[in-house]
Protein backbone atom coordinates (compact mmCIF):
# COMPACT_ATOMS: atom_id res chain seq x y z
CA UNK A 1 0.00 0.00 0.00
CA UNK A 2 1.34 3.42 -1.00
CA UNK A 3 2.03 6.15 1.52
CA UNK A 4 -0.64 8.60 0.16
CA UNK A 5 -3.21 5.87 0.30
CA UNK A 6 -2.29 5.04 3.93
CA UNK A 7 -2.56 8.71 4.82
CA UNK A 8 -6.00 8.90 3.27
CA UNK A 9 -7.18 5.87 5.28
CA UNK A 10 -5.79 7.39 8.49
CA UNK A 11 -7.45 10.75 7.84
CA UNK A 12 -10.78 9.06 7.13
CA UNK A 13 -10.52 7.04 10.35
CA UNK A 14 -9.87 10.23 12.34
CA UNK A 15 -12.84 11.97 10.75
CA UNK A 16 -15.16 9.03 11.45
CA UNK A 17 -13.85 8.88 15.01
CA UNK A 18 -14.56 12.58 15.47
CA UNK A 19 -18.06 12.16 14.11
CA UNK A 20 -18.84 9.31 16.51
CA UNK A 21 -17.23 10.62 19.70
CA UNK A 22 -16.99 14.34 19.08
CA UNK A 23 -13.83 16.35 18.48
CA UNK A 24 -12.69 19.77 19.47
CA UNK A 25 -9.53 21.68 19.03
CA UNK A 26 -9.07 21.81 22.82
CA UNK A 27 -10.12 19.22 25.43
CA UNK A 28 -12.81 16.66 24.80
CA UNK A 29 -16.25 17.65 26.07
CA UNK A 30 -17.55 15.69 29.07
CA UNK A 31 -21.26 15.09 29.52
CA UNK A 32 -22.23 13.58 32.86
CA UNK A 33 -25.52 11.71 32.96
CA UNK A 34 -26.28 12.92 36.47
CA UNK A 35 -25.94 16.64 35.73
CA UNK A 36 -29.23 18.41 35.11
CA UNK A 37 -29.72 20.80 32.21
CA UNK A 38 -29.14 24.41 33.25
CA UNK A 39 -32.81 25.42 33.07
CA UNK A 40 -33.81 22.68 35.54
CA UNK A 41 -31.35 23.73 38.23
CA UNK A 42 -32.51 25.43 41.43
CA UNK A 43 -30.47 27.82 43.57
CA UNK A 44 -28.45 26.16 46.33
CA UNK A 45 -29.69 27.62 49.63
CA UNK A 46 -27.12 29.70 51.43
CA UNK A 47 -26.01 28.85 54.95
CA UNK A 48 -23.60 30.17 57.53
CA UNK A 49 -21.69 27.41 59.34
CA UNK A 50 -18.44 27.41 61.27
CA UNK A 51 -15.27 25.70 60.14
CA UNK A 52 -12.61 24.17 62.38
CA UNK A 53 -11.08 27.58 63.08
CA UNK A 54 -14.42 29.04 64.12
CA UNK A 55 -14.65 31.08 60.93
CA UNK A 56 -18.16 31.44 59.51
CA UNK A 57 -18.48 29.95 56.05
CA UNK A 58 -21.23 31.12 53.70
CA UNK A 59 -21.96 28.95 50.69
CA UNK A 60 -22.55 32.14 48.73
CA UNK A 61 -18.87 32.98 49.18
CA UNK A 62 -18.16 30.22 46.66
CA UNK A 63 -20.15 31.86 43.86
CA UNK A 64 -18.17 31.62 40.64
CA UNK A 65 -16.75 28.23 41.59
CA UNK A 66 -17.96 24.70 41.09
CA UNK A 67 -18.68 23.28 44.53
CA UNK A 68 -19.00 19.70 45.66
CA UNK A 69 -21.08 19.96 48.84
CA UNK A 70 -20.85 16.73 50.80
CA UNK A 71 -23.10 15.96 53.76
CA UNK A 72 -21.34 13.27 55.79
CA UNK A 73 -20.63 12.01 59.31
CA UNK A 74 -17.81 10.22 61.08
CA UNK A 75 -20.09 7.23 61.77
CA UNK A 76 -20.94 6.83 58.08
CA UNK A 77 -18.99 4.02 56.41
CA UNK A 78 -19.88 4.90 52.80
CA UNK A 79 -18.78 8.49 53.47
CA UNK A 80 -15.30 7.22 54.29
CA UNK A 81 -15.04 5.65 50.84
CA UNK A 82 -15.90 8.89 49.08
CA UNK A 83 -13.81 11.32 51.15
CA UNK A 84 -10.45 10.24 49.64
CA UNK A 85 -11.97 10.69 46.17
CA UNK A 86 -13.00 14.22 47.08
CA UNK A 87 -9.52 14.93 48.43
CA UNK A 88 -8.05 13.82 45.12
CA UNK A 89 -10.56 15.93 43.17
CA UNK A 90 -9.75 18.93 45.35
CA UNK A 91 -6.04 18.51 44.58
CA UNK A 92 -6.58 18.10 40.85
CA UNK A 93 -9.15 20.84 40.29
CA UNK A 94 -8.54 23.52 42.89
CA UNK A 95 -6.80 25.77 40.38
CA UNK A 96 -9.67 25.40 37.91
CA UNK A 97 -12.23 27.02 40.19
CA UNK A 98 -13.38 23.98 42.14
CA UNK A 99 -13.87 23.49 45.87
CA UNK A 100 -15.06 20.66 48.03
CA UNK A 101 -17.02 21.68 51.11
CA UNK A 102 -17.83 19.02 53.69
CA UNK A 103 -20.79 19.41 56.03
CA UNK A 104 -20.32 17.07 58.98
CA UNK A 105 -23.60 16.04 60.58
CA UNK A 106 -22.20 14.64 63.82
CA UNK A 107 -24.25 15.70 66.85
CA UNK A 108 -21.04 15.91 68.89
CA UNK A 109 -19.63 18.55 66.53
CA UNK A 110 -15.91 19.21 66.36
CA UNK A 111 -15.23 16.92 69.32
CA UNK A 112 -15.96 13.98 67.02
CA UNK A 113 -15.09 15.54 63.68
CA UNK A 114 -11.68 17.08 64.37
CA UNK A 115 -9.85 13.80 65.15
CA UNK A 116 -11.45 12.23 62.10
CA UNK A 117 -10.43 14.93 59.61
CA UNK A 118 -6.96 14.96 61.16
CA UNK A 119 -6.63 11.17 60.82
CA UNK A 120 -7.70 11.26 57.19
CA UNK A 121 -5.73 14.46 56.45
CA UNK A 122 -8.75 15.99 54.79
CA UNK A 123 -7.49 18.74 52.49
CA UNK A 124 -10.72 20.66 52.00
CA UNK A 125 -12.87 22.82 54.21
CA UNK A 126 -15.27 21.15 56.61
CA UNK A 127 -18.06 22.81 58.57
CA UNK A 128 -20.42 21.43 61.18
CA UNK A 129 -23.98 21.08 59.93
CA UNK A 130 -27.23 20.88 61.82
CA UNK A 131 -30.87 19.94 61.30
CA UNK A 132 -31.66 23.38 59.90
CA UNK A 133 -29.00 22.98 57.21
CA UNK A 134 -30.25 19.51 56.35
CA UNK A 135 -33.78 20.91 56.11
CA UNK A 136 -32.64 23.64 53.72
CA UNK A 137 -31.43 20.91 51.39
CA UNK A 138 -34.67 18.94 51.37
CA UNK A 139 -34.24 17.10 54.65
CA UNK A 140 -30.95 15.29 54.19
CA UNK A 141 -31.22 12.02 56.13
CA UNK A 142 -29.22 9.39 54.25
CA UNK A 143 -25.49 9.97 54.32
CA UNK A 144 -23.54 10.57 52.23
CA UNK A 145 -25.65 13.02 50.26
CA UNK A 146 -23.65 15.11 47.83
CA UNK A 147 -24.67 18.14 45.81
CA UNK A 148 -22.77 19.42 42.78
CA UNK A 149 -23.24 23.15 42.55
CA UNK A 150 -22.45 25.07 39.38
CA UNK A 151 -20.58 28.36 39.12
CA UNK A 152 -23.84 30.28 39.36
CA UNK A 153 -24.71 28.70 42.69
CA UNK A 154 -27.31 26.31 41.30
CA UNK A 155 -27.67 22.64 42.17
CA UNK A 156 -26.66 20.67 39.10
CA UNK A 157 -26.68 17.16 40.56
CA UNK A 158 -27.61 15.30 43.73
CA UNK A 159 -26.17 11.97 44.77
CA UNK A 160 -27.76 10.12 47.69
CA UNK A 161 -25.71 7.28 49.11
CA UNK A 162 -22.44 5.84 47.89
CA UNK A 163 -21.91 6.89 44.27
CA UNK A 164 -19.25 5.89 41.77
CA UNK A 165 -16.10 7.99 41.61
CA UNK A 166 -16.61 8.36 37.86
CA UNK A 167 -20.03 9.94 38.35
CA UNK A 168 -18.47 12.62 40.52
CA UNK A 169 -15.50 13.16 38.22
CA UNK A 170 -17.68 13.44 35.12
CA UNK A 171 -20.08 15.81 36.86
CA UNK A 172 -17.30 18.09 38.07
CA UNK A 173 -15.56 17.99 34.68
CA UNK A 174 -18.77 19.00 32.92
CA UNK A 175 -19.47 21.87 35.29
CA UNK A 176 -15.88 23.12 35.06
CA UNK A 177 -16.26 23.41 31.28
CA UNK A 178 -18.73 26.23 31.79
CA UNK A 179 -16.86 29.52 31.95
CA UNK A 180 -17.36 31.82 34.92
CA UNK A 181 -20.09 34.38 34.40
CA UNK A 182 -21.08 34.97 38.01
CA UNK A 183 -19.25 37.55 40.07
CA UNK A 184 -17.35 35.75 42.83
CA UNK A 185 -18.42 36.63 46.34
CA UNK A 186 -21.51 36.57 48.46
CA UNK A 187 -24.91 36.91 46.90
CA UNK A 188 -28.34 36.42 48.36
CA UNK A 189 -29.66 32.96 47.56
CA UNK A 190 -33.18 32.21 48.70
CA UNK A 191 -33.47 29.42 51.21
CA UNK A 192 -36.41 27.17 50.46
CA UNK A 193 -37.25 25.20 53.58
CA UNK A 194 -38.00 21.57 52.81
CA UNK A 195 -37.49 21.98 49.08
CA UNK A 196 -36.56 18.82 47.22
CA UNK A 197 -33.61 18.84 44.90
CA UNK B 1 -43.72 -12.74 92.09
CA UNK B 2 -42.76 -10.40 89.27
CA UNK B 3 -44.75 -9.90 86.12
CA UNK B 4 -43.26 -8.38 83.00
CA UNK B 5 -45.89 -6.85 80.78
CA UNK B 6 -45.55 -6.00 77.10
CA UNK B 7 -42.90 -3.46 76.36
CA UNK B 8 -43.91 -0.12 74.96
CA UNK B 9 -41.68 1.98 72.75
CA UNK B 10 -42.28 5.17 70.90
CA UNK B 11 -41.10 4.72 67.34
CA UNK B 12 -40.83 7.59 64.95
CA UNK B 13 -38.83 7.01 61.76
CA UNK B 14 -37.03 3.89 62.85
CA UNK B 15 -35.04 1.19 61.11
CA UNK B 16 -35.38 -1.09 64.11
CA UNK B 17 -38.47 -2.10 66.05
CA UNK B 18 -39.05 -3.54 69.51
CA UNK B 19 -41.41 -6.49 69.75
CA UNK B 20 -43.74 -7.60 72.52
CA UNK B 21 -42.28 -9.19 75.64
CA UNK B 22 -43.52 -12.48 77.03
CA UNK B 23 -45.04 -12.27 80.54
CA UNK B 24 -42.51 -13.13 83.25
CA UNK B 25 -43.13 -13.78 86.92
CA UNK B 26 -40.69 -13.55 89.86
CA UNK B 27 -40.47 -13.15 93.63
CA UNK B 28 -38.80 -10.60 95.95
CA UNK B 29 -35.01 -11.00 95.84
CA UNK B 30 -35.41 -13.17 92.78
CA UNK B 31 -33.29 -12.89 89.70
CA UNK B 32 -35.47 -12.22 86.68
CA UNK B 33 -34.69 -11.82 83.06
CA UNK B 34 -36.14 -9.46 80.46
CA UNK B 35 -35.74 -10.64 76.89
CA UNK B 36 -36.35 -7.77 74.53
CA UNK B 37 -37.13 -8.85 70.98
CA UNK B 38 -35.63 -6.57 68.37
CA UNK B 39 -36.06 -6.61 64.60
CA UNK B 40 -33.94 -4.69 62.15
CA UNK B 41 -35.79 -3.67 59.00
CA UNK B 42 -34.98 -5.81 55.99
CA UNK B 43 -32.15 -4.43 53.87
CA UNK B 44 -30.63 -2.58 56.83
CA UNK B 45 -28.10 -3.45 59.49
CA UNK B 46 -27.17 -1.84 62.78
CA UNK B 47 -23.74 -1.78 64.35
CA UNK B 48 -23.29 -4.37 67.06
CA UNK B 49 -22.56 -3.40 70.67
CA UNK B 50 -18.86 -3.63 69.83
CA UNK B 51 -18.14 -2.36 66.32
CA UNK B 52 -14.57 -2.74 65.13
CA UNK B 53 -14.23 0.83 63.93
CA UNK B 54 -13.96 3.36 66.76
CA UNK B 55 -16.01 5.91 64.80
CA UNK B 56 -19.02 3.65 64.42
CA UNK B 57 -21.85 4.02 66.93
CA UNK B 58 -22.59 0.85 68.89
CA UNK B 59 -26.03 -0.48 69.70
CA UNK B 60 -26.54 0.18 73.39
CA UNK B 61 -29.35 -0.55 75.82
CA UNK B 62 -29.28 1.66 78.87
CA UNK B 63 -31.66 1.47 81.81
CA UNK B 64 -32.31 4.95 83.18
CA UNK B 65 -34.64 4.12 86.07
CA UNK B 66 -35.71 0.68 87.14
CA UNK B 67 -37.78 1.21 90.27
CA UNK B 68 -37.49 -1.76 92.62
CA UNK B 69 -35.50 -3.69 90.05
CA UNK B 70 -31.77 -3.71 90.36
CA UNK B 71 -30.50 -3.63 86.81
CA UNK B 72 -27.78 -6.09 86.09
CA UNK B 73 -25.76 -6.76 83.01
CA UNK B 74 -27.19 -6.36 79.54
CA UNK B 75 -26.33 -9.38 77.43
CA UNK B 76 -25.96 -8.70 73.74
CA UNK B 77 -26.21 -11.46 71.14
CA UNK B 78 -23.23 -12.59 69.13
CA UNK B 79 -22.89 -10.24 66.16
CA UNK B 80 -22.39 -11.38 62.62
CA UNK B 81 -19.49 -10.26 60.48
CA UNK B 82 -20.78 -8.96 57.19
CA UNK B 83 -18.88 -7.57 54.23
CA UNK B 84 -20.27 -4.47 52.59
CA UNK B 85 -19.15 -2.63 49.47
CA UNK B 86 -18.30 0.47 51.49
CA UNK B 87 -16.00 -1.22 54.00
CA UNK B 88 -12.63 -2.82 53.43
CA UNK B 89 -13.13 -5.48 56.10
CA UNK B 90 -16.26 -7.19 57.45
CA UNK B 91 -18.32 -5.17 59.92
CA UNK B 92 -19.68 -6.40 63.24
CA UNK B 93 -23.43 -5.97 62.84
CA UNK B 94 -26.90 -7.17 63.75
CA UNK B 95 -29.50 -7.88 61.11
CA UNK B 96 -32.96 -9.41 61.19
CA UNK B 97 -34.41 -10.52 64.54
CA UNK B 98 -32.49 -10.91 67.78
CA UNK B 99 -32.96 -10.53 71.53
CA UNK B 100 -31.41 -8.22 74.08
CA UNK B 101 -31.35 -9.77 77.52
CA UNK B 102 -31.20 -7.85 80.79
CA UNK B 103 -30.75 -9.64 84.09
CA UNK B 104 -32.59 -7.88 86.91
CA UNK B 105 -32.88 -8.63 90.60
CA UNK B 106 -36.00 -7.66 92.53
CA UNK B 107 -35.14 -5.66 95.64
CA UNK B 108 -35.53 -7.62 98.86
CA UNK B 109 -37.81 -4.97 100.31
CA UNK B 110 -39.83 -4.36 97.15
CA UNK B 111 -43.47 -3.64 97.89
CA UNK B 112 -46.04 -5.63 96.00
CA UNK B 113 -47.52 -3.79 93.08
CA UNK B 114 -46.79 -2.46 89.62
CA UNK B 115 -43.87 -0.41 88.40
CA UNK B 116 -42.11 0.65 85.23
CA UNK B 117 -38.47 0.32 84.28
CA UNK B 118 -37.40 2.99 81.81
CA UNK B 119 -34.60 2.52 79.37
CA UNK B 120 -33.25 3.65 76.03
CA UNK B 121 -32.00 1.71 73.07
CA UNK B 122 -29.57 3.65 70.90
CA UNK B 123 -28.54 2.39 67.52
CA UNK B 124 -27.28 3.50 64.16
CA UNK B 125 -28.44 1.89 60.95
CA UNK B 126 -27.10 1.64 57.41
CA UNK B 127 -28.02 -0.14 54.24
CA UNK B 128 -25.46 -1.17 51.64
CA UNK B 129 -25.10 2.35 50.22
CA UNK B 130 -25.97 4.86 52.94
CA UNK B 131 -26.11 5.39 56.67
CA UNK B 132 -28.75 7.09 58.78
CA UNK B 133 -28.43 9.25 61.89
CA UNK B 134 -28.32 7.53 65.27
CA UNK B 135 -31.74 6.91 66.78
CA UNK B 136 -32.95 6.34 70.29
CA UNK B 137 -36.00 4.28 71.21
CA UNK B 138 -37.55 4.93 74.60
CA UNK B 139 -38.40 1.71 76.41
CA UNK B 140 -40.98 1.56 79.18
CA UNK B 141 -41.07 -1.85 80.74
CA UNK B 142 -44.01 -2.33 83.09
CA UNK B 143 -43.56 -4.87 85.86
CA UNK B 144 -45.56 -6.25 88.73
CA UNK B 145 -44.18 -7.40 92.06
CA UNK B 146 -46.52 -9.95 93.58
Amino acid sequence: MSLPRLSLIFATAVLVGCFVSGCSSSTRSVKAASVKPDKERKPAPDFALKDADGKVVHLADYRGKVVLLDFWATWCGPCKIEIPWFMEMQRKNKDKGFEVLGVAMDDEGWEAVKPFVTDLRVNYRVVIGNDATAELYGGVDALPTTFLIDREGKIAAVHVGLTSKKDFEDGVAELLQTPTTAVPGRAAVPAIIGAKY
Amino acid sequence: MLLFLPLSAQNTKQYLTIGELPKVAGKRSAAVQARIPVTVQMGFHVNSNAPKDEYLIPLKLTWKSTGVLEAGQVVYPKPSLEKYEFAESPLSVYTGAFELVTNFKVAANAPAGPGVAAGQLRYQACNDRACFPPKTIEINLPYQVQ
